[in-house]
């Protein structure tokens, strides 16, 4: 089969490799019909996270047919599906209680112990996203193997598009509990950091749940556009002391919420001396890094702060005394998208949610690669690109 | 000649040394499994007294007690998710493990189940013609509400060829507290999910496929 796969730091490429096959009896085959770039593919991209290694398949946002099932799956060949970027086992505690991203068993035994090193506690394994995260081979390729089969993906009713469902995979259902985690009351004023995908649906699910104010912060005059049309006022941070307008903004109290939809992009999962060399080297790296900072000094004492932005590693200077002073909720982690992907559906159908606007590029698997480097270099006029393995001929978006 | 007043002082002088002996022996044990002064099991201790490298670990399971000590009892299950372990064969009253050891070398390991207590503890040691000293137990308590069972592995081993030996079998993977503690992790795995995840593309390409073919 064909399928991204990673050589190095920049360098992704399409190639030909073996196709997937059923190993355990809950897997089942999926033949992948649309399947994206998420902006978290760009740390491996960028080289900034360990344990990626030549010829892996990345990818983790995706969706297709069902064509080959073990035993003991419960989905049946023909379905449409959207896999879960989290593989979770449904049978652990953590499972158990819906927090599906700390599954403790899909991680294979002998790959948890790097992240149990950094973190204290290993994590649970991600589609096409480094061996310390499983290094299960994702879903920018014609097949993926997909384990608990019984457990992940939703299948998908035949009059919804690919586009219109998708992003369940990931950054809806991201973006949902980035909104769900700001415990948003019907008369607050919320920030949001960040207007790429994620940034976007945490601020459309935070208009949803009744916020009586959005307030998005980014520098892309696109991207905030897409903001505005969701039915956000928006801050250019080029422009604008976001502080102080915030106060404004406001009436004077500071937001209730904050939402940090940015995190750590390019300092990824460096340790310490790491962060620093790539601090000096990256001049936008202090501006990311700041976001988070910003967010706990506007946010109003008692107010909450929600981070689905990624971060790896470990930071500086950071803002401890405000946290504390001023009585702050801090929630984070990588979502539980199968805690979500059922009441998500049916906003898509009941259209409630519409996630088509975010989708720049439609590009055939074949373009993956050119799919990464417009996507970074490109970030005003490319907000998501959409692979598509069965596109022939290249889309004239 | 000794007479059966003598044979009274000596008994009573050995029984008495026994007794003291026994004691002292129940006190070390027992502060070696309390750990000490506080409540923490003795193997998560900064330095231990012991000579032979002791690890243990526990892991909570989502099953029933029962269950899972019945399937752990059942030795022929455990090179199921023991990696390292390519046979347990019954020898009388013995078991012989056969384990893999670096540079494609095995080791065998003659045991004897010293302690069993239905679904509660199964404890072990291995006796002569063993090429490594070792003991070990695995202990399944009830966790609180219905979050399963608590399993606790403990094992004490001789290490071949002192830190050397441990130092050779860690490059190699093979570091017996590496094993054991991914060993647990697979055991919680099956009992779970009824498999042990992998994240091979392809059946060839899965650790244990390739561990036989590395044999053959």
């Amino acid at each position: 089969m064909r399928a991204l796969t990673w050589h190095g730091t920049h360098d992704v490429r399409v190639d030909t490799v073996d196709d997937p096959e059923i190993i355990n009896s809950r897997d089942a085959i999926i033949e992948v019909t649309s399947t994206a770039i998420c902006g978290s593919d760009l740390h491996l991209y960028d080289g900034v996270i360990p344990g990626v290694l030549p010829g892996d398949v990345l990818g983790h946002e995706f969706m297709g047919r069902v064509v080959e099932t073990g035993s003991d799956s419960t989905l049946e060949k023909g379905q449409r599906v959207v896999v879960p970027f989290t593989i979770s086992c449904g049978g652990c505690f953590h499972c158990q209680i819906q927090q599906f991203s700390a599954c403790e068993n899909s991680n294979p035994a002998e790959k948890q112990d790097m992240s149990a090193k950094l973190y204290g506690h290993s994590m649970a394994a991600l589609f096409g996203y480094s061996h310390m995260t499983g290094g299960y081979s994702g879903g920018q390729a014609e097949y993926v193997r997909v384990p608990y089969s019984d457990v992940g993906p939703i299948v998908i009713p035949d009059h919804l598009d690919d586009d219109k469902v998708l992003f369940l995979s990931d950054i809806l259902p991201t973006g949902w509990m980035a909104a769900e985690n700001a415990e948003i009351q019907p008369d607050d004023t919320v920030a949001v950091w960040g207007c790429g995908p994620v940034g976007l649906f945490a601020i459309q699910s935070a208009i949803v749940m009744g916020a009586s104010k959005v307030i998005a912060i980014d520098h892309y005059p696109n991207r905030l556009a897409l903001a505005k049309q969701l039915g956000a006022e928006v801050i250019d941070f080029r422009k604008t002391n976001v502080r102080e307008a915030l106060m404004e903004m406001s009436g004077g109290i500071g937001v209730d919420a904050v939402i940090d939809a940015v995190g750590m992009e390019s300092h990824g999962f460096a340790i310490d001396n790491i962060v620093d060399v790539v601090k000096q080297k990256v001049g936008m790296g202090a501006d990311r890094a700041s976001a988070l900072k910003q967010a706990i000094l506007a946010v109003r004492p008692g107010g909450r702060v929600s981070i689905p932005g990624v971060y790896g590693g470990i930071t500086d200077k950071f803002p401890l005394g405000a946290l504390m002073e001023k009585g702050l909720q801090i929630r984070s982690g990588q979502t539980h998208v199968q805690r979500y992907t059922k009441d998500l559906l049916e906003k898509i159908e009941d259209g409630t949610l519409d996630t088509t606007f975010l989708i720049s590029h439609r590009l055939p698997l074949e373009d993956a690669a050119c799919g990464y480097e417009c996507f970074r270099t490109e970030q005003d006029s490319w907000t998501k690109v959409v692979l598509k393995p069965g596109m022939d001929m290249p889309a004239a978006n | 000649m000794t007479n059966d007043k003598q044979l009274g002082l000596a008994g009573t002088v050995a029984g008495l040394g026994l007794a003291i002996g026994g004691l002292a022996f129940g006190a070390f044990l027992s502060q070696r499994r309390k750990g000490g002064d506080d409540d923490a099991p003795f193997y998560t201790r900064k330095s231990t007294d012991s000579d032979n490298a002791v690890l243990g670990r526990t892991v909570t399971i989502r099953k029933p007690r029962a269950e899972l000590y019945a399937f752990w009892r059942d030795f022929g299950n455990l090179p199921k998710f023991m990696e390292n372990v390519e046979t347990i064969r019954n020898e009388g009253d013995h078991r012989v493990w056969v384990i893999k050891a670096p540079a494609g070398q095995t080791v065998e390991i003659k045991t004897e189940v010293c302690e069993d207590v239905e679904g509660k503890r199964i404890a072990w040691r291995s006796v002569e013609g063993s090429d490594i000293e070792t003991s070990g137990s695995v202990e399944f308590a009830d966790a609180p509400g219905d979050r399963g069972t608590r399993v606790s592995l403990v094992m004490s081993y001789d290490p071949p060829a002192g830190n050397l030996g441990r130092a050779i079998a860690k490059l190699f993977q093979r570091e017996p507290e590496v094993q054991a503690r991914h060993d647990l992790k697979r055991f919680k795995g099956l009992m779970e999910t009824g498999e042990i995840a992998t994240s091979a593309h392809r059946k060839e390409n899965t650790r244990a496929a390739k561990q036989q073919e590395k044999e053959t």
